[in-house]
C-alpha cells in the first residue's frame, strides 16, 4: 500500500476515533502535562512501578486462577500442579510472588518519597489519603493471598495474623470469626480468603486506584517546597514523551528484576498445611508485617491495664490513624508547615520499620 | 511392734497436716538435716505424706523423746531388707494408690522378687539394688520429671552407678563394660544424642523391677518387643535352630548385646563381615551373604545419588517434592531388604532391591529432568534480559533523539 494512501486512511480513522472519544482533548492534555526536574525526580517513577507491577499481579493472577482451586483438600495440590505440570506455570507463580512483594515495597518507597517530599499539601489531601487506603488494600492483598497455597507457614501465619486481629479491644473476636470464618483457620478461612483476594479487594482496589490517578491528573505532580524559585517556577519535562519513556524504562528494568527473581529463586511451594501438626518453630509472618510483629513480641505482657497486644495494636492503630492524617497536621492554620515534626515523625517510621523488619528477620 | 505397726498405718489414713520430723531435722547439721533437706521436693511429701509414713513415730508431737519412742511406733532406719516391703504398703495397695495414681501399676514388689536384685537381697545379700537405689530414698522425683534417676534418659547411668563399679560388681562375678559398650550403641544414639526417651536402655530389654539377664531362647522375643517383623523373619530362618542347638542367644550373635551398632550391608562381607565368623570362606553361606551385601550396598548407594541430585535441584529453587516422596518408596525398600536378611534367602532380598533399585533410578532421571530444566530457565532468562536491555537502550537512544532535538520544556 503507498505511504500516501495509508496516511490518508491513518488520519480518516483518528479523525474518526476523534469525534466519538474526544481524543484530541487527551492529546491536548498531555502535550501540556510536565513533570519537575530535579535531583528527587526519581522519585517519581515509584508510583508508576507500583502499578505496572499491579499490572502484573492482575495478569498473573488470572492466569493462576485458570489452575488454581480453593478448598483446602485441593489448594496445595492445584499450586503444585500449576508449578510441576503446566507450562510456565512455575514462571506465572513466581512472578505472581515475586511481584506482590516487589509491589508493597514500591507501595512503601512511593509513600515516603511522596511524605518527605511533601506531595501531601494542600490541595492533594485527599490524594494522599486514598494513596494510604491504597497501601492497606496492598497489604490486605499480601495478607489474604499468602494463605491460598495453603502450605504449612502460610496457614500458621495466617493463624497467628488473625489471631492478632482477635486481640483488638471491642472489635477485636468478631473480627477475627469474619475473617476466619469461625473460630479456627479451616478451608472456610482459605474460601473466604480466596473471595477476597480475587473479588472484593481487586474491586475495591480499581476503584480507589482510578480516584488516585485521576486527582493525580487533576493536580498534576508536586514540586518540593524548598526548590520554588524567586520567579516560583521549577524547571519541567514533557510528560509525554520525556517522562514516560523514562518510566517506561523504569518498567523494563522492574520486569527485569522480576524475571531475575522468578528465574533464579522461583517461589518455593513448602508443605502441605496440616491443622493438626504443632506450629513449625519460629513461625513469622511475611517481611512486610514483621516490624509490627517483632514490636508485639517485645512488649511487656500487660501495658497499664491492657494486655501488652492489646496496647500495641491500639498503638498501632493510632501510629496509622496519625501517619494518615499527615496533611492535617503537618500545617499550622496560618499556612506554615511544620517541616521537623514532618521530617521526624517520617524518619521515625521509616527506622522503626526497617530495623525491627530486620530485627525480626533476624530473630 | 504390733502397736508400731498399727500407729503407722493409722498414720497414713490420718495423712496428718504438720510435720514436726521434717522441721526439727531440716534445723540441724549433716547428716540428720539432710533426708529432711530432700524430701521438701519428694513427691510423697506433696502427696501429704510425713516422715512417720514410712519411719513410724508421731509426726504431730512436738517433743522429740515422744516423737521418736517406740510407744508412738518409731522405727528408725529402715533396714534395706525391710525397704521393698515397706514401699510394698502403698506400692501393692491397688485401692490406696488408685487415689493418688489410677493407672500406675502395683506389681512391683512381685516382679522385685523374681529379680536377681530381690532374690538376692532375700537371701540376706544388702549390698543388690532396692527401691531406694534406684529412685532415691528422701528426695523421690516422678519417673516422667527429667531429675529423676529412672527418668528413661537418665536410666542407664544409674544402672551404671553399680554395674559399671568393679569393686562392686566383683563378688558377683559380673562384666563391668555393659555400659561403656551400650554408650557405641544404636541405642545410646537415639537415647542421649536425639534424646527420644523411647529409645530402648536397660530396663527395656531386663525389665525394671523384675530386672533379670534374657535367656538365650527368649532373646529374639526381647529384641522382637521393638523389632516385630524382625522377629518373626528370624523365627522361620535356619538360623533359628541352628543358634537354638548351639546355645547361643538369636539376635546377640550377630548384633552383640549392649554394644548394638547400626546394621550396614558391611556385616555381611568383607573385612568385618559378621557372617564371616562362622561361614567360611566359599561356602554356600559366605557367597549368598556376599551377594546381599553387594545388593544392599548397590541399593544404599544409588539412593543416596538420587538424594543428592534432587537435593541439588530444590536448592537451585527447583519443585521435586513429588519426586523426592518417592524416593521415599525406595527408602523403605531398602529397609525392608534389610529386614529380609534375616530370612537368609536371597531372592527375598534381591526383590526388594530391585523395586528400590527401579525407583532410584526413576527419582534420579526426576533430578537430571529438573536440573536440565533449570538451565533452560536461566538460558530463557538469560535471552529476556538480553531483549529488556536492548528495549531498555531503544527508550534511551529515543529519548536522547528527542531531548537532543530541543523538544524538552
Amino acid at each position: 500500500m503507498p505511504v500516501a494512501v495509508f496516511s490518508q486512511r491513518k488520519a480518516r480513522v483518528v479523525a474518526w476515533l476523534d469525534e466519538r472519544l474526544a481524543l484530541d482533548r487527551i492529546r491536548e492534555f498531555l502535550a501540556h502535562k510536565t513533570v519537575p526536574v530535579h535531583s528527587g525526580t526519581i522519585w517519581y517513577y515509584f508510583g508508576g512501578i507500583t502499578l505496572f507491577l499491579f499490572g502484573i499481579q492482575v495478569a498473573t493472577g488470572i492466569l493462576l486462577l485458570l489452575y488454581y482451586r480453593p478448598t483446602a483438600t485441593e489448594a496445595y495440590e492445584s499450586v503444585q500442579f500449576i508449578v510441576t505440570r503446566v507450562e510456565f506455570g512455575w514462571l506465572i507463580r513466581s512472578l505472581h510472588s515475586w511481584s506482590a512483594n516487589l509491589m508493597i515495597l514500591t507501595a512503601f518507597v512511593h509513600m515516603f518519597s511522596v511524605a518527605f517530599l511533601r506531595g501531601w499539601r494542600r490541595p492533594r489531601e485527599v490524594t494522599w489519603l486514598s494513596g494510604i487506603v491504597l497501601l492497606g488494600l496492598t497489604l490486605a492483598f499480601g495478607f489474604s493471598g499468602y494463605l491460598l497455597p495453603w502450605n504449612t507457614t502460610a496457614y500458621f501465619a495466617t493463624k497467628v495474623g488473625t489471631d492478632l486481629a482477635g486481640s483488638i479491644p471491642l472489635i477485636g473476636p468478631p473480627l477475627a470469626r469474619f475473617l476466619r470464618g469461625g473460630d479456627d483457620v479451616t478451608g472456610g478461612t482459605l474460601t473466604r480468603f480466596f473471595g477476597f483476594h480475587v473479588a472484593v479487594l481487586p474491586a475495591v482496589t480499581t476503584a480507589v486506584l482510578a480516584v488516585h490517578l485521576a486527582l493525580v491528573q487533576r493536580f498534576g505532580i508536586s514540586s518540593p517546597p524548598w526548590l520554588k524559585t524567586s520567579e516560583g517556577k521549577v524547571p519541567q519535562m514533557r510528560f509525554v514523551p520525556n517522562f514516560l519513556l523514562r518510566e517506561l524504562m523504569a518498567w523494563y528494568a522492574a520486569l527485569a528484576a522480576l524475571g531475575v527473581l522468578a528465574a533464579l529463586f522461583p517461589w518455593p511451594l513448602g508443605e502441605k498445611a496440616d491443622p493438626f501438626a504443632p506450629a513449625p518453630a519460629g513461625i513469622r509472618p511475611e517481611w512486610y508485617f514483621l516490624a509490627p510483629f517483632y514490636t508485639l513480641k517485645l512488649l511487656p505482657s500487660h501495658v497499664a491495664f491492657l494486655e501488652g497486644e492489646q496496647a500495641g495494636l491500639i498503638g498501632f492503630g493510632l501510629l496509622g490513624l496519625w501517619w494518615a492524617a499527615l496533611p492535617f497536621w503537618g500545617v499550622r492554620p496560618d499556612g506554615r508547615e511544620r517541616t521537623r515534626l514532618v521530617t521526624g515523625t517520617g524518619v521515625l517510621l521509616l527506622a522503626w520499620l526497617s530495623s525491627f523488619t530486620l530485627l525480626g528477620y533476624l530473630k | 511392734m504390733s502397736l508400731g505397726l498399727l500407729l503407722l498405718t493409722f498414720g497414713l489414713a490420718a495423712a496428718p497436716g504438720r510435720d514436726n520430723c521434717q522441721e526439727c531435722h531440716a534445723a540441724l547439721d549433716g547428716r540428720l538435716a539432710a533426708p529432711a533437706q530432700a524430701y521438701a521436693r519428694d513427691v510423697h511429701r506433696r502427696a501429704g505424706f510425713t516422715c512417720a509414713s514410712c519411719h513410724g513415730g508421731d509426726a504431730q508431737e512436738t517433743d522429740p523423746g515422744l516423737a521418736m519412742s517406740k510407744q508412738r511406733g518409731f522405727l528408725g532406719a529402715i533396714a534395706r531388707t525391710a525397704i521393698p516391703k515397706l514401699c510394698a504398703r502403698c506400692h501393692s495397695d491397688a485401692a490406696l494408690m488408685h487415689k493418688y495414681r489410677p493407672q500406675q501399676r502395683v506389681d512391683q514388689l512381685a516382679q522385685y522378687l523374681t529379680s536377681v536384685h530381690g532374690q538376692r537381697l532375700m537371701k540376706g545379700d544388702t549390698a543388690v539394688a532396692t527401691c531406694s537405689d534406684c529412685h532415691g530414698a528422701h528426695g523421690i522425683s516422678e519417673v516422667k520429671d527429667p531429675q529423676s534417676p529412672v527418668h528413661p534418659l537418665r536410666l542407664p547411668q544409674t544402672c551404671a552407678g553399680c554395674h559399671a563399679d568393679a569393686q562392686h560388681m566383683r563378688p558377683y562375678g559380673l562384666p563391668t563394660d555393659q555400659f561403656e559398650q551400650y554408650r557405641q550403641s544404636v541405642h545410646w544414639e537415639a537415647l542421649a544424642r536425639r534424646r527420644d526417651p523411647s529409645a530402648p536402655s536397660c530396663a527395656a530389654c531386663h525389665g525394671n523391677h523384675g530386672a533379670t539377664p534374657p535367656e538365650v531362647n527368649s532373646m529374639a522375643a526381647v529384641c522382637g518387643t521393638c523389632h516385630a517383623l524382625v522377629e518373626d523373619l528370624y523365627r522361620q530362618s535356619p538360623h533359628r535352630a541352628a543358634f537354638e542347638a548351639g546355645g547361643r542367644g538369636g539376635c546377640t550373635v550377630c548384633h552383640g548385646h549392649h554394644r548394638v551398632l547400626r546394621a550396614s550391608p558391611e556385616m555381611l562381607a568383607g573385612e568385618k563381615a559378621i557372617c564371616a565368623q562362622c561361614h567360611e570362606s566359599g561356602s554356600k553361606g559366605a557367597a549368598v551373604a556376599n551377594e546381599m551385601a553387594g545388593l544392599l550396598a548397590k541399593l544404599r548407594d544409588a539412593l543416596a545419588r538420587a538424594q543428592g541430585i534432587l537435593n541439588r535441584a530444590a536448592r537451585d529453587g527447583m519443585e521435586v517434592s513429588e519426586a523426592t516422596l518417592r524416593l521415599q518408596d525406595g527408602q523403605e525398600a531398602l529397609v525392608k531388604a534389610r529386614v529380609a536378611v534375616h530370612t537368609v534367602r536371597l531372592e527375598n532380598v534381591a526383590s526388594l532391591v530391585h523395586e528400590g533399585l527401579s525407583i532410584a533410578d526413576q527419582s534420579y532421571r526426576a533430578g537430571e529432568q529438573a536440573l536440565r530444566e533449570r538451565d533452560r530457565r536461566r538460558l530463557g532468562l538469560l535471552v529476556s534480559l538480553v531483549t529488556v536491555s536492548v528495549a531498555i537502550a531503544g527508550l534511551w537512544m529515543k529519548l536522547r533523539a528527542i531531548e537532543s532535538g530541543g523538544k524538552q520544556t
